[in-house]
């Protein structure tokens, strides 16, 4: 029996070939800003990530040298280790935080919600220097709040730009920051789920907390993983905060603090532009090593993130 | 589904690189987008006044360069100047180096701090100006001067703007005190102790953002840190850690420790702020101090704070020094078309009587041009940040007259991180001030070395 379709698209055999051309036309306007502004770099970069040049010496090809380097060198280990511990206090934090302001949204129908959700997610739509700035000034203790706060007890207030206490400086200033974003996220994760799900969970007898936590979290899963990798690229990435506060935090902040910063220090303060190229090829494999960690750990439950 | 996560992982992982490999791309883009090489006029910050003459593209940050370049340009028909603005100090280098590394970008005369220059001239950036011409402008400055800027018979830059240190202090507050002012570093830290007992402000700062403040101090106490010349850039002698320099180093962890000083960085809002409310007594600091802090908005008139001028205290005041912190210059860059066009802004802007009076009228510039900092006019000006006392026939101009002159690293910035580190130790006493510059000399010894120079 001949199929009346197959008949019919025959003679279209012509056009086909010709397809995939005007994919490509299509996908042009996308493909040269990829290739001119992202793949043409990064080749430049690991181009000049082989080769190094000292101060007083020459270009020379030292293959996989610099890396050997790289992944001796203390400063550039240092970051990393800080950036990891640093991702591992704040993303369980982060996460928590929204979570929670976006399930408290979720079950919230009054008119305030929308205020809320509104007043959650400002910080975010502050760029990071000046969200950075500000806390900068909360932080002083010149001009901030904390003085005369502690003042009040009679305690003198902390320095919490001291190399002891940035740490939970940081902290804080990038969950403000991030927060509401997660949050939007969840939120939005949180209103695909079909209502009649809550009915049929009401019927079975569940509580409102049973609700959030035995049905919301479990099918918003997905987002959450979404997020954590957000969250991960962006921590191991640490760069802006760091920076913007560098000039108050009396020393704390060093030229290797975070990697990014030392790749930055490398080539634009220190003229070692090769070996600036390794450290940030470095990092991105040190992301890569640990999104791959994260998302292999969690393969079973989900399906991968797509 | 196996293939599936796989995918996600190696595209994830692909965007990963992408993300991480953010800071070479600036590199490889090939530098700032207001390339004002070759006087490309529609990138000029300020307006050109002989549409015909040809251009010289300008990098500098100076509080009033605007006015200038337009005196300037008003008075030359020869040459016009298109200045830019491209950020200041480190932001300005960094556009630099990425120029240089580029091969494209540079404009044709940079404004450059003298503790950068031979870091450029090593990296082939900077133009010997005694084939154009400088010669003609050596006799406007002091040997000091111009050897902040030489190396051997080369000249690599002109100076403008320099920083003769002097130590400014609080009047109001060493009278309510007692305090008399000290002309010793034992006397300052005589004085220190008095005021902390009496209950009164810190007597200084030393916060650990202002190396170069560190590094003269430390040369005013006999530190030759490098033996270093551009002829030979193969080769570098590193002394960091004499005697002297250790003495200076422990006499501030000293101070530090026993709270007679603060330990706030400098140059942000926080340590302006202290100055305005009184919190020090003194700061150490250059001649550029009265008009930095007048911008900065710490003024004598409110407050009821009245600030002096002293000359700088010191170790032995039978053969006192001077020394010097910041101060600027123009070089001319390899990147400029028209290298004997270029030589001759370098050398003309900021000459002029009228350019150089702006200079001290707007209180922006010291200048160590002598037309100026030898007339009567500039010696005698009573400065208003000083209540009217003749600052600059007290204080800064012997100091600068006294200013021997230093020998930079070609690898300052680097230097400076690292001496940073070292007055972290030094702050928090995790070292001591001798050990700290123990470490130090190792670090940039092998620093050094590792960098392909010879260590002498």
């Amino acid at each position: 029996m001949t199929n009346p379709a197959a008949v019919l698209r025959a003679p279209s055999r012509r056009r086909n070939l010709r397809r995939p051309w005007i994919g490509w036309l299509f996908i042009a306007p996308f493909g040269v800003i990829f290739l001119v502004f992202l793949v043409a770099p990064l080749v430049y970069a690991f181009y000049l990530s082989l080769f190094s040049k000292g101060l007083a010496t020459g270009t020379t090809f030292s293959g996989a040298g610099n890396y050997v380097k790289a992944f001796t060198d203390p400063e550039f280990l240092s970051g990393i280790w800080f950036v990891i511990r640093f991702a591992v206090i704040l993303i369980p934090i982060q996460m928590a935080v929204s979570l929670a302001a976006a399930l408290v949204l979720d079950a919230l129908t009054t008119r305030l919600s929308r205020f809320a959700r509104l007043a959650i997610f400002v910080p975010y739509a502050i760029p990071a220097v000046v969200g950075t700035l500000m806390w900068g000034f909360l932080y002083s203790p010149t001009f901030g709040p904390l003085t005369d706060l502690f003042k009040v007890v009679n305690q003198s207030a902390p320095e919490i730009l001291s190399s002891g206490n940035i740490f939970g400086g940081l902290l804080n200033i990038v969950v403000w920051q991030w927060a509401g974003y997660y949050m939007i996220i969840i939120y939005a994760a949180l209103r695909g789920i079909d209502p009649s799900i809550y009915e049929a969970a009401r019927i079975d007898g569940a509580g409102p907390r049973q609700i959030a936590f035995r049905i919301k979290v479990p099918m918003i899963s997905s987002a959450m993983a979404l997020i954590l990798v957000f969250a991960l690229i962006g921590t191991l990435q640490f760069f802006t905060e760091p920076q913007v506060l560098r000039p108050i935090s009396n020393g704390s902040i060093t030229s290797s603090f975070t990697p990014n910063i030392y790749a930055f220090d490398l080539a634009f303060r220190f003229s070692q532009f090769n070996y600036a190229s390794t450290i940030s090829f470095s990092l991105g494999i040190v992301v890569f090593i640990a999104v791959y960690i994260f998302l292999f750990a969690s393969r079973k439950r989900r399906g991968g993130l797509s | 589904m196996k293939t599936k996560s796989l995918l996600a992982v190696v595209s994830a992982g692909a965007l990963l690189a992408a993300l991480a490999g953010c800071s070479p791309d600036v590199s490889a883009g090939g530098g700032s987008t207001d390339s004002a090489g070759g006087g490309d006029a529609g990138s000029c910050s300020n307006t050109i006044v002989n549409k015909d003459a040809p251009q010289v593209s300008v990098w500098a940050w100076y509080p009033n360069i605007n006015t200038v370049v337009d005196m300037f340009n008003k008075s030359h028909d020869d040459v016009q100047v298109c200045w830019s603005n491209a950020g200041q100090g480190a932001d300005e280098y960094a556009k630099f180096s990425t120029a240089i590394a580029a091969g494209t970008g540079a404009p044709d005369v940079v404004m450059l701090e003298a503790e950068v220059v031979p870091g450029f001239i090593l990296q082939d950036a900077l133009v010997d100006l005694s084939e154009h011409g400088a010669d003609d402008v050596k006799a406007n400055f002091s040997a000091g001067a111009w050897k902040d800027v030489s190396s051997g018979d080369s000249v690599y830059a002109i100076p403008v703007d320099g920083g003769p240190m002097a130590m400014i202090y609080r009047a109001d507050i060493f009278t309510k005190y007692g305090i008399t002012v000290p002309t010793t570093w034992d006397e300052y830290a005589a004085a220190a102790q008095q005021l902390k007992d009496a209950g009164g402000p810190f007597m200084g700062d030393f916060g650990s953002n202002v190396p170069a403040w560190f590094t003269a101090l430390m040369t005013q106490n006999g530190q030759k840190a490098w033996d270093y010349e551009s002829a030979d850039p193969q080769k570098i002698g590193i002394d960091l850690n004499d005697d002297g320099s250790k003495k200076v180093a422990d006499y501030w962890q000293d101070l530090v420790k026993k709270g007679l000083v603060d330990t706030k960085d400098q140059f942000n809002t926080d340590y302006i702020g202290g100055l305005a409310n009184g919190s020090y007594a003194t700061y150490v600091s250059a001649a550029w101090a009265p008009g930095y802090l007048t911008g900065a908005g710490a003024s004598t008139e409110g407050d009821g704070a009245q600030w002096q001028a002293a000359p700088l205290p010191q170790w032995d005041p039978a053969n006192p020094v001077s020394v010097n912190w910041g101060g600027s210059t123009f070089a001319v860059t390899t990147q400029a078309k028209d290298k004997d066009l270029a030589a001759t802004v370098a050398k003309e802007l900021y000459a002029s009587d009228e350019e150089l009076q702006d200079g001290v009228d707007t209180q922006t510039i010291f200048p160590l041009n002598q037309k100026m900092l030898a007339s009567d006019a500039f010696a005698t000006t009573p400065v208003k940040f000083f209540n009217g006392q003749t600052a600059n026939k007290d204080v800064y101009i012997p100091a600068e007259n006294a200013y021997e002159g230093y020998t930079y690293s070609p690898f300052t910035t680097y230097y400076y991180s690292e001496l940073t580190k070292s007055m972290v130790s030094i702050i928090d006493g995790s070292k001591s001030g001798s050990q700290s510059l123990d470490d130090l000399q190792k670090t940039m010894t092998d620093y050094a070395k590792a960098q392909g120079f010879t260590v002498k």
